[in-house]
């Protein structure tokens, strides 16, 4: 019982520590540019739990980041390396909104789950491709996925300028900007806040990639080639068609975060010439989700919780203080870099409660002196 | 239009910016293959150069001293690459992670920095150009490769410098063994740290001249996300040249030529939408990965930490 206490403190301690320190370089950050940090940071957790609303948005803001989290655990428990969330994000949201543009007086339901299915699909697709150059060519996936990320940008714009743009807008330059999707594809709202079903959806599919993962035959061959492509392959298992289907399942939930935040929130689509512009690096900060939640579908449901809070609350923070949003950037990578670091603490504590416990067993055993007699 | 583009001066152009668009890929991608070879992945590159971008372009801006600004860049990007190591070979930290939170830390302070001290959108001039005396006389091949700046030099320099290095130096051997089986390095008597904390931080200097020498060599100003991925992009051209500078060069060369090339096609009129255009050098460097596939094995220790058993 004292040691399940202790390795849940050894688990959650590290982390704690880890962004209370960053919070700390945060606030010296928010001293120098002359701004009070006690009223930031109560600006920061109003901003993420103040209300029903602010609450509401952190869940909003998580929904991304959990989708993309949990496509990047069965990638990297495939043994894959996906860098390339923010493309299969754009290429779900496109695939998406485009099937909402062309029929825009369909059931809304219908259209809904066509959508979010294509999403899904085109996410697919863009990361399955980087996932058959791996299996077919060895194109190193880190490399093909920052390649695809950049085309996807260049996709969008295409896109956005040209055959998708809302042609209802005046004037001579017009915005690459799409249409606003017909008020009946919204996303249902869980509560009367901003809250939408998609954050319920991605909570559910979590548990599902969990049981996938865990509890089916597909998934073991996925983690055992993760594990040991070598034993893998010696067993029977099909290494290449596993590394695509990693890699394919895994741009698919980056695919369908694109689609539910263009049906859940956006409800239009533009491009600023960036992919940031439309995933707010989700693409980038679901690899952050996903590791703090230690790879797992479930640990991945807080982890986003928690950097959706934090992403949220900074938004407050910078509007009360009047601090360029740029720290909030260095102050997210900040923490990224402090809980990352604090592992080690985690593992040597880990390893000392080990030793610790042989020791206590070894002290317990009667150990038969030998030659006495008695 | 499309024969306007084979006329002899356009022709040059093209291959003159391809030349000195290579320069930031060359500093960046020759720095981090340094990492990658002792077996240190930083994806932190990116956010390196941006604040290596911004130290050089606003110690410019001030001083009006242009080898002052390389100078900062340099010892920002030391700084940040001393902490890299720092956080990747002491704390063990996941490789993959801790580069993008140096990412999002560089883009974010630099923004910052530059909103703080800057305000203003500025240029400076920085460094001009310095064509090579003789040698740039040489028709056509002068005005290409012998009419850079200086950092673009350095940059080709670099090349057979860090050739010789990893291939023909001790600390090259002693880098290739900790990057392929540190332990065994190790029982040798090799400092695993030392090496790695010695590759990361001159891949972290790299980086900042790399970003340096955008600001204050190729644009000559500074903006928000300046490099713009290029830091991620140096990182894929590491693995596609196969780790060695050689392969670096090449591939550096191939997507900057491709990019100088559809520049100049938008700016002669060829009808292509400038989206396309823009794709094209990373298709292509898709492409030619795809048709050389299988040649190169990377370094085997690779991302993972090494602590001394016992």
């Amino acid at each position: 019982m004292h040691e399940r206490l202790d390795a849940i403190i050894d688990v959650l301690l590290p982390p704690v520590a880890a962004i209370l320190g960053a919070l700390l370089v945060g606030a010296i950050m928010l001293l120098l540019l002359g701004a009070n940090p006690i009223v930031g940071y109560v600006a920061l957790f109003q901003g993420a739990f103040g209300s029903t609303n602010s609450i509401a948005d952190t869940a909003v803001k998580a929904t991304p980041l959990l989708l993309v989290g949990i496509g990047i655990c069965i990638s990297f428990r495939g043994g894959v390396i996906n860098i390339g969330g923010e493309g299969q994000m754009i290429l779900g949201a496109l695939g998406a909104i485009a099937l909402g543009l062309i029929f825009p007086t369909a059931p809304g339901w219908l259209i809904i789950t066509l959508a979010l299915l294509v999403g899904f699909a085109a996410g697919g697709l863009w990361g399955g491709i980087a996932g058959y150059l791996k299996a077919r060519y060895n194109v190193n996936e880190i490399l093909s996925t920052i390649m695809m990320n950049a085309i996807a940008v260049q996709l969008m714009n295409l896109l956005l300028r040209g055959p998708m743009i809302d042609t209802t807008q005046k004037g001579a330059a017009r915005i690459p900007q799409t249409a606003r999707l017909a008020d009946a594809f919204d996303l249902p709202r869980l509560i009367p806040t901003r809250l939408h079903l998609g954050a319920l959806l991605a909570i559910i599919l979590a548990f599902v990639v969990y049981f996938f993962l865990w509890r089916t035959t597909i998934g073991y061959r996925i983690r055992a080639v993760g594990l040991n492509p070598f034993a893998s392959r010696y067993s029977g298992i099909n290494v290449q068609h596993n590394i695509v289907l990693s890699l394919l399942l895994s741009g698919a939930f980056a695919g369908l975060a694109g689609a539910v935040q263009v049906y859940g929130v956006n409800h239009f689509m533009i491009t600023d010439g960036t992919a940031a512009g439309f995933t707010g690096s989700a693409g980038f900060n679901g690899i952050v989700a996903a590791l703090f939640g230690l790879l797992h579908p479930i640990g991945t449901i807080p982890a986003s919780f928690f950097l959706g809070a934090l992403l949220v609350g900074a938004n407050k923070m910078q509007r009360v203080t009047q601090v360029p949003g740029a720290l909030l950037t260095a102050l997210n990578g900040l923490v990224v870099v402090f809980v990352v670091s604090s592992e080690i603490w985690r593992r040597r504590r880990a390893r000392a409660r080990a030793i610790k416990q042989v020791e206590i067993e070894s002290m317990q055993e009667e150990v038969p002196v030998p030659g006495a007699m008695d | 239009m499309l024969s306007d583009l084979f006329t002899a001066s356009v022709l040059i152009g093209i291959l003159s910016s391809g030349i000195r668009l290579a320069t930031p890929y060359l500093y960046a991608a020759i720095g981090e293959s340094f990492g990658q070879r002792s077996g240190m992945l930083n994806l932190g590159v990116d956010g390196i150069m941006l604040m290596g971008a911004f130290s050089g372009f606003y110690v410019v801006l001030l001083t009006n001293n242009y080898w002052f600004g390389l100078l900062a860049a340099l010892i920002v990007g030391g700084i940040m690459g001393l902490a890299t190591a720092f956080i990747n070979v002491t704390l063990q930290a996941q490789q993959g992670i801790s580069g993008i939170g140096i990412f999002l830390f560089g883009l974010g302070m630099s923004d910052l920095l530059f909103q703080k001290l800057v305000h203003n959108v500025e240029t400076v001039t920085g460094f001009p150009d310095a064509p090579i005396p003789l040698l740039s006389k040489i028709p056509v091949i002068g005005e290409i490769f012998f009419n850079q700046n200086v950092l673009v030099y350095g940059a080709y320099l670099l090349v057979p410098l860090a050739w010789f290095i990893l291939n023909k130096t001790t600390l090259g051997l002693k880098i290739n063994s900790v990057g392929e089986n540190p332990a065994a390095a190790d029982s040798l008597g090799v400092s695993v740290t030392g090496v790695r904390y010695l590759t990361v931080t001159l891949g972290g200097i790299l980086a900042g001249v790399a970003g340096a020498s955008l600001s204050i060599a190729l644009l000559g100003v500074f903006q928000q996300n300046l490099t713009n991925g290029m830091g991620f992009i140096a990182i894929a051209l590491v693995y596609f040249g196969g780790w060695r500078p050689l392969g670096i060069l090449i591939g550096s060369l191939l997507f900057s030529m491709v990019n100088s090339l559809q520049i100049w096609m938008q700016v002669i009129g060829i009808p292509i939408p400038s989206d396309i255009a823009v794709m094209m050098p990373y298709i292509l460097t898709i492409l030619v990965l795809v048709l050389s596939s299988g040649r190169f094995r990377q370094p085997s220790a690779l991302t993972k930490p090494f602590e001394r058993a016992g």
